[in-house]
């Protein structure tokens, strides 16, 4: 049991059993677990934007411009392996469901504090296994992120600390979600009904069931192509046998939803974010509920999209790409909830509105191009092209990361008790967003016209795209420095914030900003004719 | 919550339920001894289903929970097995 | 906050919670298994001779006791929990160590005969194997060592789990108000049991 002075402290000030730094590396307080995953994951960020940075130089020019091929290709895995299975995977749930799940639910905390932290031990485990992959050994992974059999047992790079690493990220994200899923189906207050739940809280509750279905099969995947490695077992070596199609399968049985992971929280966070600006009862909330579930669930049966072009029959591709299809539709549903909640609403334009629109239009061209990789006939032609590319950029970064930022914006003062500087903020969101569409854009029109991805090289006729794309990187670059000194200035400088600065309806605003150690003075309880979206 | 009470498994009933595990066991050691071509593995894992379902259900309490536990254990075989026929849509239609 | 004073955080123990929470773990093990049985039903089905030739090397009778042993200690790990609840503390220890030693003597067994294996040269990516076996049974024996290896990891995890049981029973923080370590444990160990109910025909009994 412990014991807690708390000095009329909240959650950033109280001082625990242990000071200072260890106070919080070595605190079980979700809150500051949440904070904990935040900076971690704003370095792997940083980290990860630098080396896409550096892939967009080296692609304004053709031929050689800062790096060679080998070089590049180790760029393109470290950048995969690290926005992936570091940044959007934990994303959202680590950080915000950490900071707000259990206040938006009236809850104390998670239902295993500790499991909670050694979460986060196991990220930074995982953060450092792969790291290592680069310092030591002969040359960092040059696989891609999806470590492709045979290529990935027969590459002479340093392929296993990759792989341990991202097995140990894995265990990291089953076990958020395991204590994800307990926390909401037993830490519920009173009166908190399924559904009076905040869409929030319902999409980490669908993710919750991703992450703990799907992470096992990536896990041991990846530790049979470390077996592959060390003894040869043949698996999934032809030359022995095996089938690196199933691998391919394998692969994708978890990836496929694992995109899921990522973006039905940020759907989630939109939810929260719409309707708070509307001032406006959300439209369809059940509707939203049904279709959380239903992408959760019929993602797991789609992820032969990804191999349409390496050779499984006929039959698995007319059916995954019907599949695909389907699961679209859900999506779109989202899409019309959210802008019927605008509709007649009186909108209060501030920071995060503009990200949530922004998100709205970006993941619906995002969402459409996917279409078109979705059909059978088109995704021949643009597979393994620049489309993809723009198409997942469009949809990871312009879906999750632009609601991560939204969501930023949003919880900003209540995690910090402080306000932003909003005149900056806005500012940082506009010169992200042209740089985004500048980067991205260009990248759809090289894929139609066949300019390959994973190659440090292009045809001289790719030119003038390349340099749009580059140049609006270095834009985007720009506003993501804007952002984040404003955010960091703020933190620390920024004006006292009101308990409720947006006149939000769920839980997290009836708490003072920053929230007590223990959330709530006491237990609340929500009555009948509440609910997460009662505007008048 | 010390105040739920769980139902307390008589010794009794695990023994029975042993004997019928071992006896299933023994059911399929013998039967896929004889020869039964392409229905030996089909026998063997129907026995296999069985005895999961005594396991799942005395040993591991099922039968005694409350019904969202069974629901989420009826669908994690459900999703198990969807795995398997959508993989099985490429390799018996290669 | 009006008073400065310290907060006691509440002591979240809850069973059902922890019941959950392990059930939830569980699904993650059948998961893993789950997709070591699809390589497997994929490799059967595209190499279904020599499966059944690889499947003549391995020896039925070490399976089946094996298979028996852990029935039994998952009936004695069971009961455990009812001699918890009925307050019979020792029995509940003598209980769980029974089950322990019963997991020590299966990996005996599974020691010798992958042993009697080694001998034959066959293990992953021996010379044996790769210069005299056909492709169908290099996958055969591969899966064979990865997941009756991976089975054996779990029986080391489960009798890992309960020294923390007993220890917890011996010390008195487990006890029948609180009895969710020795659940859960019983729990684990169930699970290792469910996976070798299907290892064992799949590997052993397809003659
Ligand atoms: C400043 C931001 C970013 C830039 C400039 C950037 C740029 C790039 C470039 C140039 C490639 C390689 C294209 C190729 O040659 O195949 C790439 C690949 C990739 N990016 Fe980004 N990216 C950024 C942010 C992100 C984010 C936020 C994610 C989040 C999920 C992400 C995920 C990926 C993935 C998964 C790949 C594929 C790696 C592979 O081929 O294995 N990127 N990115
Ligand atoms: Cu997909």
């Amino acid at each position: 049991m412990q014991t807690t002075a708390v000095n009329g402290a909240n959650y950033l000030t109280y001082q625990g059993k242990y000071k200072g730094l260890l106070g919080w590396i070595f605190s079980t307080d979700h809150k500051r677990i949440g904070l904990l995953y935040l900076y971690s994951i704003a370095t792997m960020f940083t980290t990860g934007v630098l080396l896409g940075l550096a892939m967009k130089f080296e692609l304004l020019a053709p031929g050689k411009t800062i790096m060679e091929a080998q070089t590049y290709n180790s760029v393109f895995t470290v950048h995969g392996v690290i926005m992936i299975f570091m940044v959007v995977v934990p994303g959202l749930p680590a950080v915000f469901g950490n900071l707000m799940l259990p206040i938006m639910i009236g809850a104390r905390d998670v239902a295993f504090p500790k499991l909670n932290l050694l979460s986060w031990w196991l990220y930074v485990s995982g953060v450092f296994l792969v790291l290592a992959a680069l310092l030591f050994g002969k040359g960092s992974p040059d696989t891609g992120w999806t470590f492709y059999a045979p290529y990935s047992f027969k590459t002479g790079t340093n392929m296993l600390p990759a792989i341990f690493g991202a097995f140990v990220l894995g265990f990291s994200s089953i076990l958020t979600g395991l204590n994800f899923l307990v926390t909401i189906h037993r830490l519920r207050c009173k009166g908190m009904k399924w559904m009076k739940l905040p869409l929030f809280v319902w999409t980490l509750y669908g993710t919750a069931w991703i992450q703990l279905l799907a992470t096992p099969v990536v896990g041991i995947t990846l530790v049979l192509v470390a077996l592959e490695r060390v003894f040869g077992v043949g698996i999934f070596d032809p030359a022995l046998g095996g089938d690196p199609i199933l691998y391919q399968h394998l692969f994708w049985i978890y990836s496929h939803p694992a995109v899921y992971i990522m973006i039905l929280p940020a759907m989630g966070a939109i939810s929260e974010i719409i309707p708070t600006f509307s001032q406006k009862h959300i439209f369809g909330y059940k509707a939203i509920i049904a279709s959380t579930m239903a992408i959760a669930f019929v993602g797991y049966l789609v992820w032969g999209h990804h191999m349409f072009t390496a050779g499984m029959s006929g039959t698995a591709q007319y059916y995954f790409s019907l599949l695909t299809f389907i699961v679209a539709i859900p999506s779109a549903i989202k899409v019309f909830n959210w802008i019927s909640t605008l509709y007649k609403g009186s909108i209060n334009i501030q920071t995060p509105f503009y990200w949530a629109v922004s998100f709205i239009f970006v993941f619906m061209i995002g969402g459409l191009s996917g279409l078109v990789l979705g059909a059978l006939a088109t995704d021949v032609h643009v597979h393994d092209t620049a489309f993809v590319v723009a198409h997942f950029h469009y949809i990871v970064f312009g879906g999750t990361g632009f609601a991560f930022f939204a969501a930023m914006h949003y919880w900003f003062p209540k995690i910090f008790g402080r306000m932003y500087d909003k005149a900056w903020a806005n500012t940082g969101w506009l010169v992200f967003f042209v740089g985004f569409l500048a980067l991205y854009t260009p990248m759809f029109y090289l894929g139609m016209m066949g300019m390959p991805r994973r190659y440090y090289d292009y045809l001289e006729e790719f030119h003038g795209g390349n340099i749009l794309s580059t140049f609006g990187s270095w834009v985007l670059a720009t506003g993501f420095i804007i952002i984040v000194v404003n955010l960091v200035r703020s933190a620390r400088k920024g004006a006292p914030a009101e308990a409720n600065p947006w006149h939000g309806r769920t839980l997290e605003w009836t708490v003072p900003s920053p929230p007590p150690v223990l959330n709530f003075d006491k237990e609340p309880v929500i009555g009948e004719n509440d609910g997460p979206y009662n505007y008048e | 919550m010390s105040g739920e009470k769980h139902h307390i498994v008589p010794y009794r009933l695990y023994f029975v339920v042993l004997i019928a595990l071992l006896a299933l066991t023994f059911a399929s050691v013998w039967i896929t001894s004889i020869e039964l071509r392409d229905y030996t593995v089909a026998a063997a894992l129907l026995f296999a289903i069985v005895k999961s379902y005594l396991v799942l259900n005395y040993f591991m309490h099922l039968k005694y929970d409350k019904p969202y536990i069974k629901i989420m254990v009826g669908f994690v075989f459900a999703i198990f097995l969807v795995m398997i026929v959508i993989t099985f849509l490429d390799y018996l239609y290669r | 906050m009006e008073h400065a004073h310290h907060v006691e955080h509440p002591d979240m123990y809850d069973a059902e919670s922890s019941k959950v929470g392990m059930w939830l773990f569980i699904f993650t093990e059948l998961l893993l298994f789950g997709a070591l049985f699809v390589i497997y039903a994929v490799y059967r089905y595209m190499n279904p001779d020599a499966f059944h030739l690889a499947g003549e090397e391995l020896n039925r009778v070490i399976g089946t006791v094996n298979t028996v042993i852990l029935l039994i200690s998952s009936m004695t790990i069971a009961m455990a929990t009812t001699a918890l609840q009925k307050g019979h503390r020792n029995v509940a220890i003598g209980l769980v160590s029974i089950t322990f030693v019963i997991g020590l003597a299966f990996l005996v067994n599974k020691y010798f005969e992958w042993g009697v294996k080694f001998s034959h040269g066959i293990w992953p990516g021996s010379e044996h194997m790769i210069s005299e076996m056909s492709h169908g049974e290099i996958l055969f024996f591969g899966l064979y060592f990865v997941m009756t290896g991976l089975h054996a990891l779990h029986i080391i995890i489960g009798m890992a789990i309960m020294v923390f049981a007993v220890r917890g029973l011996a010390r008195g923080k487990v006890h029948a108000d609180r009895p969710s370590l020795l659940d859960n444990c019983g729990l684990y160990w169930h699970l290792v049991d469910l996976i070798w109910i299907f290892l064992f025909p799949l590997f052993y009994l397809i003659h």
